[in-house]
């Protein structure tokens, strides 16, 4: 058959009269990360539970490395941290990571683990002391176990600090060195979620885009903004000379497309004394999602 | 094998850590002993020796304790996890929704076992220290103790089967109240309102025994109370109880919590977490 770690064909998931998902299909092929982004409720969830085999589908299938989702084998295979997880409160976290390590069926080094997503000084005191990030951190530890095949994080960015971020983003850099397939499900598109190697955007059950963060980028077209500040009393004439839109007494705001740019900097470096100062902004991360999110919605 | 006993010791400790354990325990001991010096002054007339008439004290009060303690540690199993989040992550493990199931159970029952044995034993020992005991009374504590924790048993297996149905913990917490009131208190005051209105007919000749043995509370004190002629005595009670076969009454025990089980797997099956 493939090699591809986790195949997703035109899954079709219904309840009741309601459709979560409309034939969505996705490869995540192995050490390969994938953003899946969408607003709450545009089915993240639901994939990932269709793919841990959680809920049935109504239409399609899913392949883990071979394996029917919900399967044992499957299971063995699969890792996965839950959107803001919690554990039982009386454990400690090296207890809970033990248990899990038991149910994995694999040798493993609790403590070890625990220090990788720094929880060596806590993990003998109860869960329940934990604060959020906390309860996260020992839930990405659980995902470490045992080399899977495929790792879901659910909202894995949630209740983290920025630090933890960056540490997040080295263990999905881990994992996917060791060649798991990693597919986070996100309803933003931050740092994170830029540095995955793919983006896949749903939006209402449906996929929208697939592709590299560049090629998204490009394929939107979405305008950089210059916004020009002028001396004295040019920025009538700024305004005139550049089509621009006056914002205050002495700005002038541009928008143009990426290969429009360099030409309307080399206007303004044609206009001189005229001009005291400029800020270029690109488009956002967070630009970018919202044009594939709210695309169409109208 | 190991996954179902990594479950097991994982559930014992939450047992032990949070006091549940502690605290059934000490629940036991207090009621039983109360109930063994409350009870202890018709063993003169009766000419039973006191701990026949403590066992007869305790087993009514292990119609309620017993299914009670059972629904209080097992309402959370299912429901819990599922409003943690932890369930959905449980699940996505290799063990088999059967083997987390069976792995609850038997710590949960276990932790039940130690409650009662410790509870109605010392009870027992103290009314054998000071009143006597037979060979006959030694026997029938040894069964209250065994029918409790089968009655325990049903009731861990039916606190399940509300676990598994309810969306919250909350909700499985009243529907497990409801379950106790049904079965222990309602179910009998159903059947008595029966009888009375056949007033001695072919209903509570022939169909009422069997409606009674098959609410599992009350073959636990049918098979207690039919199987020794002194807590009979006791008692004062045995009439219905010997229209049945003596069988009736530990099949309806052996059965129920088989059936409570295998209907909790079937309800947890069908849980999407």
């Amino acid at each position: 058959m493939t090699d591809n770690a986790l195949t997703i064909e035109n899954v079709r998931k219904d309840r009741g009269s309601a459709t979560v998902l409309d034939d969505v299909s996705l490869i995540v092929q192995p050490g390969e990360r994938v953003a899946l982004l969408g607003h709450n409720g545009a089915g993240k969830s639901t994939l990932i539970k269709t793919i841990l085999g959680l809920t049935p589908l109504t239409a399609g299938r899913i392949s883990v490395d071979g394996a029917n989702p919900g399967s044992a084998q499957a299971r063995r295979l699969t890792a996965y941290l839950p959107e803001a997880v919690s554990f039982h409160p009386a454990l400690t976290g090296r207890e809970q990571l033990t248990l899990f390590a038991r149910l994995d069926g694999q040798a493993a080094d609790v403590p070890g683990l625990l220090d990788r997503v720094g929880l060596s000084d806590a993990m003998d005191r109860r869960i329940g002391a934990y604060s959020k990030g906390m309860r996260q951190r020992l839930g990405l530890a659980q995902v470490l176990l045992g080399n899977p095949k495929v790792a879901l994080l659910d909202e894995p960015t949630s209740g983290l600090d920025p630090i933890s971020r960056q540490d997040l983003y080295a263990i999905i850099d881990e994992l996917a060195g060791q060649g798991t397939a990693v597919l986070i499900a996100s309803h933003a598109l931050t740092e994170v979620e830029a540095q995955t190697d793919r983006i896949a955007i749903l939006r209402q059950g449906v996929k929208v885009a697939d592709d590299a963060l560049e090629s998204l980028s490009a394929q939107a077209g979405l305008p950089t903004k210059l916004r020009i500040r002028a001396t004295g009393t040019h920025a009538d004439q700024i305004a005139e000379t550049m089509g621009g839109t006056r914002i205050n007494g002495a700005s002038v705001e541009v928008l143009c497309t990426p290969d429009q740019k360099m030409a309307r900097l080399r206007d303004v470096a044609a206009m001189g004394e005229a001009v005291a100062d400029i800020e270029m902004t690109p488009p956002r991360l967070e630009d970018l999602y919202r044009h594939y999110a709210k695309e169409g919605m109208q | 094998m190991t996954r179902f006993l990594s479950i097991a010791a994982t559930e014992m400790l939450i047992l032990r850590r949070n006091r549940w354990l502690l605290m059934a325990t000490i629940i036991m001991v207090l009621f039983a002993l109360a109930l063994t010096f409350a009870g202890s002054a018709p063993t003169g007339t009766l000419g039973v020796d006191m701990l026949t008439i403590s066992v007869t004290s305790m087993t009514t009060l292990s119609v309620y304790l017993a299914p009670l303690l059972a629904l209080m540690i097992s309402f959370d199993a299912i429901a819990g996890e599922a409003e943690r989040g932890s369930l959905s992550l449980l699940l996505s493990y290799p063990a088999g929704r059967g083997e987390i199931l069976l792995g609850k159970f038997a710590a949960h029952l276990a932790a039940l076992g130690f409650a009662m044995t410790v509870g109605f034993g010392s009870a027992g020992a103290i009314a054998a220290w000071s009143g006597g005991a037979g060979a006959d009374s030694l026997i029938a504590l040894a069964r209250l103790i065994a029918t409790s924790i089968l009655l325990g048993a049903v009731f861990l297996g039916l606190g399940y089967l509300v676990s598994a149905l309810s969306r919250s913990a909350t909700a499985a917490a009243g529907l497990s109240a409801g379950l106790w009131l049904v079965f222990v208190v309602l179910y009998d005051l159903g059947l008595l309102g029966a009888v009375v209105m056949d007033g001695g007919g072919s209903f509570t000749r022939s169909i009422f025994p069997w409606l009674m043995v098959a609410n599992p509370a009350d073959a636990f004190r049918v098979w207690n109370i039919a199987a020794s002629d002194g807590v009979a005595l006791a008692s004062g009670m045995a009439g219905a109880a010997q229209t049945l076969p003596a069988w009736a009454a530990p099949a309806s025990l052996a059965i129920w919590p088989v059936l409570a089980f295998l209907l909790a797997r079937a309800a947890f099956k069908r849980v999407e977490p």
